[in-house]
């Protein structure tokens, strides 16, 4: 919203301050201003009031034409002008020789073998309308030779404020209402606006007027004849222009105006076309020509103001083209309403239409405003177009008051909310400048809420802070740390083993970390063959590739990978990041949290890419949980699985994710010489596993005895199944095992284990460890490994 | 001195002087010193000589001796040297100012000011918290005073799943679960609660270099009987001025979002140019940053506690734009890109 800092001075004396400062303390305390501030009429200077004396044909252009000006000297000026609508008689605005128009200094200036000593100037070059037709004409009684800028209000600072930051703030949507703001943060007085006795005309007919629906809760109105004046003055067409808006005739140009001054939009209908004014609901959607054409929708929850049953305007939004004021209006039925906030941003949403009016409305203005606005306008007319006559007396329906907002808190709240010492004197001082009635006892104040605030935003004690500290100043405020007792605090588990992970993948692996979404890739996953699965869907998203959610990061990781295929000839990445595997009983979403990690090789054999895969997922859980896991083989389920090296870890007797390498064919798609592994596990059954503490163990002074087992191992046997055949028959003086060779042909699946054994307090003797290893060969017997070397 | 003798040393010292070899050195050191070697057969011969000429003959001997052996460990330092000589000789030059070959990981760049952001508030006694991605309409939008047909709901356009549930648009999501979480410890205990939660948050709309329907947050909270605006303030001055590593300064601006009140839009001092005025800050010094304020009373009670008796503070810190800022990264899209062209070049930013 454009502001007028002189609109803002009609209501309040900022004589003798620094604007710009004070504007900049309005950003900081109010509502946030645009960085560009405007200087109005700073570029123009020496255009006066002349009058057009002759006028002749330019006898080498059909354009231009040969003038002489009356600008209020002793001698006429020559002027040589292109503007069609010149005329003897006509008054001006001219721009003498040394005047200035933004960058350019008139100067005596030859054209077509004629000089100009001056120019006549249109609206738009002196920067008051955007109007380029002609030059400006001048109709008020100024004596010739004034400079315009002591009769117009050329000079004036504009400044905007972001509308987003006045969502709660109903009664800003005015000039009135941020003078109201401009006087708390100065101090100094607000004005009331002179406004016409709407009393004298309670004698007169009332407007037949009903309002019969309580969506609209405030229809005031009154109705006026004679009206003269087409044109605004220039004043009020320069006010209008420089906040944004278009002058279009008087009338409309002074609903605007009070707008703009009040907050309050108005309407004015031709009172030839609504003499019963009906405020309603259809039961039927129908089609309605609103005033700029066009035919719009109107449907069974679209408030509408009708002349009985004819509907005339859609209500807060826009006005009918067939009652709007013409030429031949000479009597006008003015409308000043409240309506229901949430159903004008509901019918401007459907309607999308959005316009000055329904953007005020769905504010929650105050409906006490509507009859001070036409007390405004009837001033203004009556100023402006001296002979109009009042026809009716104020008819007021007012349907649905808001209840008052009475507040009492005491000084230790505000102390305790703000954290320092903000004295009473200040604190009374301000709300009272913000148009709050308060008093004060000593220890509590009692505070009611002004009509303008109670539609929305002050309801509660909590709003009163925001108040009294925003007018304060936030910079001003002494900033403290808090006072709170100290207790431990504990991290959550899963947090710091996120944490862990990404340090050992990232520092001690060399992976990279990527992110990604968390939907399905469609495309993507279709050039690489595999389908989208069947999981929950999002509705309605804007971009029509975004709709499944993913069950598991690899698919998206195979997408990630294919995109990075020239990145390196060697690279792995990982996330932590999540899916959802279908909904619960309840219909709610099943949630996890997965680390995927995905390796890309064109350098190592397919093999030792997935046993590095395995040892990264091993030295993680050796760092974090000290203990081993465990894997075990399983059926594919998804395209890019691989039907044969696939495996389910185990840790703590838990599934806890699955490794595998990728199906050759999605392989393919993806690198035709590359190979590629992925492994995915769930962070949380991860994170809650138990693993083991660390426990000192004592290196032992006596001689060690290895023995170390060849070991030929059956295809089906998975050699971390044979754990156990040694795990409870060691005592405490197996110390380790270890793998220190394998032998793999076609036909063997050779593995040398080595076993240590030792004790902290004797030499063992060789025939107690043959005891052990004798137990170790029968287990393994079971499991039908047989020993190569015994 | 015998002949045999003058003989032998004089081709001791041709055979030395001709050998080049560390090697041959050894050898002609055995043929001459060792217990079959020339000098020693000389003294073997000692006995067929003359009682008078022994005591000469054998001193004559020992001489050789000495010298022989003085030589041939001359003979061998200088070979010694010759041979390292050699070797250092042998090994080319290497230019080790060549790029340097590193293999490194790279962590995702919100993972790094996460971890920034994470470090200041931990040391502060903050808990770090985790919080679901899915999340229902009540805790995204009831829960923190944003009622059914509240425009703020407008303000985002939220991705609805089929079940009704939702991808949270914003981190303050779960200040219902916290306060929840630790609101009993506060009322019992009197344990101030302090938190931050970091997540992903999503927007349903279209994307380009602003804009972005998948971002990170970090809200943050805290909640005890005197909390007040002055904490607020600080704990944002010192928050980022740890994570930038520089002194920030930061203003506010009453700004409103439902589940503060007062609330405040937070502007910290342009990094680029300190607050002078720049193209980054469009030349007025600020940057806008984020979104806090005072917790409403209606969130508060809805998370179980007393307003009246207790207050706190909340911000809603965007990690992707932090992040965006700290790295001078233009696109937003890069972040979820996957590009390991771009994303690869974050190695690590502890301090």
């Amino acid at each position: 919203m454009l502001l007028s800092m002189n609109w803002i001075r009609d209501f309040v004396d900022l004589d003798g301050l620094d604007l710009v400062e004070l504007i900049n303390r309005f950003s900081l305390s109010t509502a946030e201003v645009e960085n560009e501030i405007f200087f109005k009429g700073k570029d123009i200077s020496g255009i006066v009031a002349a009058e057009i004396k002759s006028v002749e044909d330019h006898p080498k252009s059909k354009k231009l034409h040969l003038l002489k000006v009356d600008a209020g000297e002793p001698e006429l000026i020559d002027v040589v002008c292109g503007a069609p609508n010149v005329r003897v008689g006509m008054k001006t605005a001219f721009a003498k020789i040394g005047a200035r128009i933004g960058d350019i200094t008139i100067a005596p200036r030859e054209l077509a073998g004629y000089t100009s000593y001056g120019m006549c100037c249109g609206e738009s070059e002196i920067g008051i309308s955007d109007d380029n037709s002609g030059i400006m004409e001048i109709t008020d009684d100024i004596p010739l030779g004034t400079d315009i800028k002591t009769i117009y209000d050329l000079d004036d600072i504009i400044f905007e404020v972001d509308n987003k930051s006045l969502t709660n703030r109903p009664d800003l949507w005015g000039h009135y209402g941020m003078a109201r703001e401009f006087s708390a943060l100065t101090g100094r007085p607000l004005k009331t606006p002179e406004t016409d006795d709407l009393s004298v005309y309670d004698n007169l007919p009332k407007v037949d007027l009903k309002i019969e629906d309580t969506l609209c809760k405030r229809y005031s109105s009154i109705k006026v004849e004679n009206i003269k004046r087409n044109i605004s003055p220039v004043n009020i067409r320069i006010r209008l222009f420089y906040c944004g808006m278009r002058a279009i005739n008087f009338l409309a140009d002074l609903t605007n105006y009070i707008m703009l001054e009040m907050g309050q939009p108005m309407h004015a209908f031709d009172a030839r076309k609504v003499e019963k004014i009906r405020i309603k609901r259809f039961d039927k959607p129908f089609t309605f020509k609103t005033l700029d054409g066009v035919e719009r929708n109107i449907d069974e929850n679209t408030l509408m103001i009708c002349d009985d049953n004819t509907p005339v305007a859609i209500a807060g939004i826009m006005g009918g083209l067939d009652s709007e004021i013409v030429d031949d209006t000479t009597t006008l039925a003015l409308e000043s309403a409240n309506f229901d906030a949430a159903s004008i941003r509901k019918s401007s949403v459907r309607l999308s239409h959005r316009t000055d009016a329904s953007m005020r409305y769905e504010k929650s203005l105050d409906p006490e405003m509507t009859v001070p606005a036409i007390g405004r306008f009837l001033y203004l007319l009556k100023k402006y177009d001296e002979n109009i006559t009042v026809v009716s007396s104020l008819t007021d329906e007012y349907a649905v008051k808001f209840p008052p907002v009475d507040l009492c808190f005491d000084q230790a709240f505000v102390d305790r909310y703000t954290g320092i010492q903000i004295d009473s004197d200040t604190i009374v001082k301000t709300l009272t400048g913000l148009g709050f009635t308060v008093s004060f006892d000593g220890s509590s104040y009692a505070v009611s809420v002004p009509s303008w605030r109670i539609t929305k935003d002050v309801t509660m004690n909590a709003d009163i802070i925001e108040e009294i500290t925003r007018i304060y100043g936030y910079d001003n405020f002494e900033v403290n740390t808090a006072r709170s007792p100290l207790y431990p605090v504990r991290m959550s588990n899963v947090k710091s083993t996120e944490e862990k992970i990404k340090d050992l993948l990232v520092k001690k692996f060399s992976l990279h970390e990527l992110h990604s979404y968390v939907w399905a890739y469609n495309d993507e996953l279709k050039a690489l063959g595999i389908p989208v699965e069947k999981n929950i869907r999002l509705v309605g998203a804007t971009n029509p590739n975004i709709e499944t959610i993913r069950q598991s990061i690899i698919p998206t990781q195979l997408c990630q990978v294919k995109s990075n295929v020239s990145f390196a000839p060697e690279f792995g990445i990982f996330e932590i990041g999540r899916v959802v595997n279908g909904v619960d009983e309840n219909n709610l979403c099943i949630e996890n949290k997965m680390l995927a990690v995905t390796l890309f090789s064109k350098t190592k054999n397919i093999k030792d890419l997935y046993f590095e895969l395995r040892d990264i997922l091993a030295a993680v859980t050796d760092d974090i949980k000290h203990c081993e896991l465990e894997f075990a083989p399983c059926k594919a389920e998804h395209a890019y699985e691989h039907p044969i090296n696939l495996n389910k870890i185990i840790l703590d007797d838990k599934v806890i994710g699955k490794m595998g390498i990728v199906h050759p064919v999605v392989n393919k798609k993806i690198d035709k010489k590359a190979n590629i592994v992925f492994a995915e596990i769930d962070i949380n059954l991860f994170s809650s596993a138990k693993g083991n503490a660390i426990i000192y163990d004592e290196p032992s002074k006596y001689p060690s005895i290895e023995y170390d087992l060849s070991m030929d191992i059956p295809a089906e046997v998975y050699f971390g199944t044979l754990r156990s055949c040694w795990k409870n028959e060691g005592g405490d003086i197996l110390r380790s095992v270890s793998v220190v060779d394998t032998y793999d042909t076609d036909t063997v699946h050779r593995i040398t284990v080595r076993f240590e054994f030792s004790s902290n307090d004797r030499t063992l003797s060789s025939a107690e460890v043959q005891d052990i290893i004798d137990k170790i060969i029968a287990n393994l017997a079971e499991k039908n490994v047989t020993i190569k070397n015994a | 001195m015998d002949n045999k003798i003058l003989e032998l040393k004089n081709e001791i010292e041709t055979k030395l002087a001709d050998i080049s070899d560390l090697a041959e050195l050894d050898h002609a050191r055995v043929s001459y010193l060792g217990k079959k070697g020339s000098i020693t057969s000389l003294l073997k011969g000692m006995k067929d000589l003359a009682a008078d000429q022994k005591k000469a003959f054998g001193a004559d001997v020992n001489k050789l001796k000495a010298f022989a052996s003085e030589l041939i460990e001359n003979k061998t330092n200088e070979l010694k040297e010759k041979q390292i000589e050699l070797e250092i000789k042998a090994m080319p030059k290497f230019d080790i100012s060549s790029p340097a070959n590193l293999k490194t990981g790279s962590y995702h760049p919100i993972t790094l000011v996460q971890r920034q952001c994470e470090t200041v508030f931990k040391s502060m006694g903050f808990t770090v918290e985790d919080y679901a991605e899915v999340v229902t309409d009540y805790e995204c939008f009831e829960a923190v005073n944003i009622p059914k047909h509240h425009p703020a709901r407008d303000m985002q356009d939220t991705y609805y799943l089929e079940n009704g549930q939702l991808l949270k648009s914003q981190t303050s999501a779960a200040q219902n679960a916290i306060l929840r979480k630790y609101g009993p410890a506060l009322i019992n205990d009197g344990v101030p609660i302090k938190a931050i939660f970091p997540g992903r948050c999503f927007r349903n709309e279209a994307t380009d270099a602003c804009h972005e329907n998948t971002f990170f947050q970090m809200e943050g909270m805290m909640v005890d009987k005197d909390i007040s605006i002055s904490n607020l303030i600080y704990f944002m001055k010192t928050m980022l001025s740890e994570v930038f590593r520089k002194d920030i300064k930061v203003r506010l601006r009453p700004g409103f979002f439902p589940f503060v009140e007062p609330g405040f839009e937070l502007d910290i001092s342009c990094l680029i140019c300190g607050g002078t005025g720049c193209p980054s800050c469009k030349h007025s010094g600020w940057l806008e940053l984020c979104p806090c304020g005072m917790i409403h009373p209606n969130v508060l009670r809805e998370g179980g506690i007393d307003p009246d008796e207790y207050t706190g503070f909340a911000f809603g810190l965007g990690l992707t734009r932090l992040a965006m800022m700290k790295y001078e990264i233009k696109d937003i899209r890069d972040l979820n890109g996957g590009s390991l062209k771009s994303l690869s070049q974050f190695i690590d930013d502890e301090e």
